[in-house]
């Protein structure tokens, strides 16, 4: 563990890049968990006397056509979009590992069977798979979550299945079985946890996707509705402003989407540098 | 000869998963909530009668496996139902519109390898240089980008900022006179008809639309040049072509470049797949008639049939262009086609 702490330091240290981006991952999800304390406005309610002021010093990022303040907002919305990304790469994380290494540690049929399912999900432009889902499932939050976490599941079910598969017959799961383990215990016991680090890797990676998804159908009116402070919806709302002019509307919830996409990619990378021996430089 | 075999075997082998694909859509848009006979009968207010009658008329009030197995029978033969939104056939919707889509995403795709190769294969020439590390830069923001926010943001530059791009909405300008109808592609029916202005016009509204998609795309192939190219740059051949004093530009373009280039055709088909569904997004934003717009539409309005026919279609472009990389596969390495 300390070794580990250690090596962590040392390559956040020669890597800044990472240590920036761990620091900017800590601040999101600070600021999504103390977003209501810290807004200056409220999210939801309108002041239309104020419509659509550019950036000034009351108004950090500008108001939008209700007057609402867009920085509140943003905030606001940092909650509900991680909230989503998180929940949903929580459930694709759990389930695709879970089948995908009873596929990699059982193999035969089974295995050929959910890899070629993987392999035609994974081919296919997921997006549209996404938004199928949450039309035919009703437009509510929880259903943008049930879709991003479909659409990632496949990745999830490969990468476990890999990880699994090149281990199964390594010296220390034999031992386990030998000592008397049952098949469902090796793998919730031993193997599950060995490839732990390397799908945190994935995870992080996974979180970045997971966002621009759930903005995406929330753009497109799916999922999350109207008054709700969302990513993905500010930037739809502000779309009609954008050919008069008024750029803050759009600009300021994709800087923040950028950003929060950007943060869990490059974490991803350093988490690789910090877990993957093979990849340390 | 081979070749034909070998196309044939790989459109078999596609059967199955356009199959799977077939009866995934059928009962996602059957078995989940939402009912189209509610939605289509007069109003909120229409007597139960009438909904029976609405449901009768779209087979709605027969059991499950009758309904699929005459959706298949239906999709056997080239019919896709109607969509009631349109009150058209669903595949002529789709067939109008597809050119708008294809249109847009091929020349987007071009854009993009057009600017991924270059940049890859300078950074691969000189890695650790000041251009390998602005691919870098570039490729790691542009995932972090959502294709609806840049092209937005494309729109606030170009056309109210500098006022050089016409107005981001359709294919044409509604003013101007569009040219006749005969593959539906603008860019190629206004060549054909030798109207170069009209060509011009056409190629304005594309260049931002496609240009957005462009840079979604451009970071996985400039990244998969740049690897593939460093680990052909640094095999035996290459030391031998240079030392036998072939000029840099030889080695690189004709020697590397054929041999790099094969990881990048297999990652076109992923891309490809991925601008398939970004399409959608970016019709959006742009008003673009497509059938990314088409099938959102249809979607929103719980109008099953176009949805269907729409994935459906996505599922054979795909399998097309999977198999058109395949040969090309083939073309471009001559050990894979024997193999």
């Amino acid at each position: 563990m300390i070794a580990t702490l250690r090596h962590a330091g040392w390559v956040l240290r020669g890597n800044p890049v990472t240590a920036v981006a761990t620091l900017g991952a800590v601040l999101l999800l600070m600021l999504a968990a103390f977003a209501p304390w810290l807004m200056p406005y409220d999210p939801i309610e309108s002041d239309v006397a104020s419509a659509l002021q550019p950036p000034s010093a009351a108004h950090w990022a500008g108001t939008d056509q209700l007057g609402r303040d867009i920085l509140s907002r943003l905030m606001a919305a940092t909650r509900l979009d991680l909230a989503i990304a998180a929940s949903a790469v929580g459930v694709s994380f759990v389930l695709g590992a879970v089948i995908g290494s009873f596929c990699g540690y059982r193999g035969g049929r089974l295995d050929r069977v959910v890899g070629r399912v993987v392999d035609v999900l994974m081919a296919f432009p997921l997006f549209v798979l996404a938004m199928a889902l949450v039309a035919a499932l009703g437009n509510r939050v929880e259903n943008i979550i049930i879709a991003t976490a479909v659409i990632n599941l496949p990745f999830y079910i490969r990468f476990a299945r890999a990880e699994v598969n090149v281990r199964r017959d390594a010296g220390w799961v034999e031992a386990a079985r030998a000592g008397g383990e049952g098949h469902l215990s090796v793998v919730l016991r031993f193997l599950l946890p060995n490839i732990l680090p390397a799908m945190a890797v994935q995870i992080s990676l996974n979180l970045g996707w997971a966002i621009l998804n759930a903005a995406g159908l929330s753009f497109l009116g799916l999922g999350v509705t109207a008054p709700t402070p969302e990513w993905g919806i500010m930037v739809a709302e502000g779309a009609r402003f954008i050919s008069a002019g008024q750029w803050w509307l759009v600009a300021f919830p994709g800087l923040a989407l950028m950003l929060a996409v950007l943060c869990f990619n490059l974490l991803g990378d350093g988490l690789r540098d910090i877990l993957d021996p093979r990849m340390r430089t | 000869m081979r070749v034909l075999r070998r196309i044939g075997g790989r459109l078999l082998a596609s059967l199955p998963a356009l199959l799977g694909v077939v009866v995934f859509t059928f009962l996602l848009m059957r078995v989940l909530p939402g009912d189209p006979a509610v939605f289509f009968s007069s109003g909120p207010n229409a007597g139960q009668a009438e909904i029976d009658a609405v449901r009768k008329d779209l087979g709605l009030d027969r059991p499950i496996p009758e309904q699929l197995l005459r959706y298949l029978y239906d999709v056997g033969t080239g019919n896709l139902g109607r969509s009631l939104t349109t009150g058209q056939t669903v595949v002529h919707d789709l067939g109008e519109r597809l050119p708008a889509s294809l249109e847009l995403t091929l020349c987007a795709l071009v854009l993009a390898l057009g600017l991924a190769l270059p940049l890859g294969i300078l950074a691969a020439v000189r890695p650790g240089s000041a251009i390998d590390h602005a691919v870098r830069m570039v490729c790691t923001l542009g995932v972090c980008v959502p294709t609806f926010v840049s092209g937005l943001l494309l729109v606030y530059v170009f056309y109210v900022q500098f006022g050089i791009a016409p107005d981001p909405t359709g294919r044409l300008d509604i003013f101007a006179a569009s040219p006749p109808d005969i593959t539906g592609f603008l860019l190629i029916d206004f060549a054909l008809v030798g109207d170069w202005e009209g060509w011009q016009a056409a190629a304005a509204q594309l260049v931002l639309p496609a240009l957005t998609m462009a840079l979604f795309v451009l970071a996985p192939l400039a990244r998969m040049t740049r690897a593939s190219m460093l680990s052909v740059l640094g095999s035996d051949f290459i030391r031998t072509a240079r030392s036998i004093g072939l000029s840099r530009w030889r080695v690189v373009a004709v020697y590397g470049l054929r041999n790099a280039i094969l990881p990048v055709l297999t990652i076109i088909g992923i891309v490809f797949s991925t601008m398939l569904g970004a399409n959608v997004l970016v019709e959006k934003v742009f008003s673009w008639p497509g059938i990314g717009s088409y099938a959102l539409d249809a979607l929103l309005a719980s109008d099953y049939a176009p949805v269907q026919g729409f994935v459906l279609l996505m599922a054979a472009v795909f399998v097309m262009v999977n198999l058109l990389i395949d040969v090309l596969y083939g073309i471009a390495d001559p050990r894979v086609s024997v193999a």
